[in-house]
């Protein structure tokens, strides 16, 4: 009785690990270590992703002026204004920069990499990066001028809007049941 | 463009019919066509050559037209031209366009698509590959969360339906769903999110929940029965079924699963809805029950007294639509239109009302009530609930007035 016991078990598990060789597709490739590490250009608020590098306010004030001031203005003021707003979000004009609203500071250094400058997206090397996004973390007052960000410091500066977000609450409309009011 | 000798020669031989030569005349005819068209007369001499890809006839002028016309063009909107279209299948040269960096040019030889991070077996697939599992094909809408909001939700309303709500489309696409991707790869237990990214210069991300990621999302390659057009992800795109337009991530290359969200600014920032209380709404993805009248509407012009009909598009990302009700004196009367079947969840849905216009001024409108019993709001509920500077995921109900001289505004 034991015998067959052990037996049915192994057979069992013969058809599992079988039935497990087969299931997959034999299609495509596994991506090279070096290839995730090219392609792979996600952070995480918690900073998983930053690569190397740093920068501080001062070094991203020049790369400002090169890169960014032609859209964005001598003081962060242009067409997207980057500073100020701090306290105005529940007010009647609120205004929403990277320092009132964003609520995460690898949120910024993730945008500069990926989309800025804006006609020349992702050319920016990762110091460069540290440097702007410290730049403007200085600018919003959130950090000091020579504070150097690098892939430790950066996910731990708290942005002033860290708790400003809350989840979708619809529907807050349209869901009270209406009497029909149809003519026929 | 093509030299003297090409777009003249229409008498080239079959052997010597290059196709930039056939393309060529064929787009010549085009033009000619219109100044030489045929009235109600039978012709008596043959009609324009066969050609390799189809065109609408020179007298068909519907157009996407931008959302800003004074912003660049390398990022922003265009929109579909709403009163122009037909049944519920938006032309894919008609479907409205949002990038935020560009169109990208890809050889889709060379695309590949990588799946990796909290996955059991990181996989890199060619298109090649994705062609060979099985695939779907589902009609659904796509709408852009600011719809609307920068003319109806600021109280400046669209003239026409396009400008008023032209950031929607609705095609039939196909491809892979999600779901038979991630079981390959094998999700681990710890991955809670699915951060999609396009290959556009942007490298634009966005993260979905596994949930719907596993539920009904589409890896799509097919747009209206032809390849997805370059400006909607060509070779391969996400279409998340209901969901606001940003999470269709577009130039799809790369799906990394995650145990949070990555919190880009597509997420972090721009698609977030501000409330008066100074807290925001974030991860606002589920598209709210929402209509249009398409004709008659605002920028047409009425030609006389007596029978047209009044239809237009209703469409929820929360469910089927129930109902569709229209009102021709600004909300006092609703009347329940007819649904075009099939009427199918998360696809436009056509409606319409045989209606008599007897000559005196008329406020026309609709409202959609979905099979969760939500109905569609007016402008002033959602002002109330959300304020003025909540953009996104503004679905009030659209007015047009018509005026006694058969001219349509908005009310």
């Amino acid at each position: 009785m034991h015998k067959r016991l052990i037996l049915l078990v192994v057979l069992a598990l013969t058809a599992i690990a079988v039935k497990g060789q087969s299931k997959h597709w034999q299609l495509g490739r596994a991506p090279s270590s070096d290839e995730l590490r090219q392609r792979d250009i996600t952070v995480l608020p918690n900073g998983a992703g930053l690569p190397d590098g740093r920068g501080t306010a001062v070094e991203g004030e020049v790369v400002y002026r090169n890169k960014c001031l032609s859209c964005h203005g001598t003081n962060q003021e242009g067409t997207w204004p980057l500073i100020g707003g701090v306290g105005t979000l529940g007010s009647a004009n609120p205004v929403k920069t990277v320092g009132s609203y964003w609520a995460y500071s690898t949120s910024i250094w993730d945008y500069v990499r990926r989309g800025m400058p804006f006609d020349k997206p992702g050319t920016l090397s990762p110091d460069e990066v540290y440097q702007v996004t410290a730049f403007l973390l200085y600018r919003n007052g959130i950090i000091g001028q020579n504070e150097v960000m690098t892939r430790e410091t950066l996910p731990k500066v708290r942005m002033p809007n860290r708790d400003g977000f809350i989840p979708d609450g619809r529907p807050d409309v349209g869901n009270k049941p209406r009497a029909s009011r149809s003519q026929n | 463009m093509e030299s003297n000798e090409d777009t003249q020669d229409h008498s080239s031989t079959p052997s010597s019919f290059s196709r930039r030569r056939f393309l060529a005349s064929a787009t010549t005819l085009g033009a000619l066509a219109v100044e030489t068209a045929l009235g109600a007369e039978t012709p008596h001499e043959l009609g324009a050559p066969l050609r390799p890809y189809g065109e609408r006839s020179p007298f068909e002028k519907a157009m996407r037209v931008r959302s800003d016309p004074t912003g660049p063009v390398q990022a922003g909107s265009v929109l579909t031209p709403l009163q122009d279209l037909y049944g519920i299948i938006t032309p894919s040269s008609l479907h409205f366009e949002r990038n935020h960096a560009g169109v990208p040019d890809i050889d889709p030889d060379k695309h590949e698509l990588l799946i990796h991070g909290l996955v059991d077996r990181p996989l890199v697939l060619t298109l090649a590959d994705l062609k060979r599992l099985s695939s779907v094909s589902r009609i659904l809408f796509i709408e852009c969360p600011g719809n609307g909001s920068r003319t109806d939700y600021r109280g400046k309303p669209g003239l026409t339906p396009q400008t008023s709500a032209g950031l929607l489309g609705c095609c039939e696409w196909s491809g892979v769903l999600l779901s038979t991707l991630l079981r390959e790869v094998g999700v681990k237990p710890e991955g809670r999110w699915v951060v999609a990214e396009g290959a556009d210069a942007s490298r634009l991300a966005r993260s979905i929940p596994l949930e719907k990621a596993m539920d009904d999302v589409i890896v799509a390659y097919g747009q209206n029965g032809e390849a997805v057009r370059p400006e909607q992800g060509y070779p391969l795109r996400l279409v998340v079924p209901g969901w606001e337009g940003n999470t269709n991530v577009k130039w799809l290359h790369r799906l990394q699963l995650t145990d949070q969200p990555a919190m880009g600014r597509v997420e972090a920032s721009s698609y977030t809805v501000l409330l008066p209380s100074g807290k925001a709404w974030q991860f606002t993805f589920v598209m709210d029950a929402k209509s249009i009248v398409t004709r008659p509407a605002g920028g047409q012009q009425l030609s006389s007294p007596g029978p047209y009909e009044i239809t237009g598009f209703a469409w929820s990302g929360r469910a089927r639509v129930a109902a569709v009700e229209v009102s021709t004196d600004g909300g006092k009367r609703w009347q329940k239109a007819e649904l075009q079947e099939p009427n199918q969840t998360y696809a436009l849905v056509r409606f319409r009302l045989p209606w008599t216009w007897d000559g005196s001024e008329a406020v026309i409108g609709s409202r959609c009530i979905d099979e969760t019993g939500y109905t569609q709001p007016e402008r002033e509920e959602i002002i109330a609930a959300r304020g003025t500077h909540a953009p996104f995921h503004y679905n009030g109900v659209k007015w047009w007035r018509l005026h006694t001289n058969g001219e349509l505004t908005y009310a």
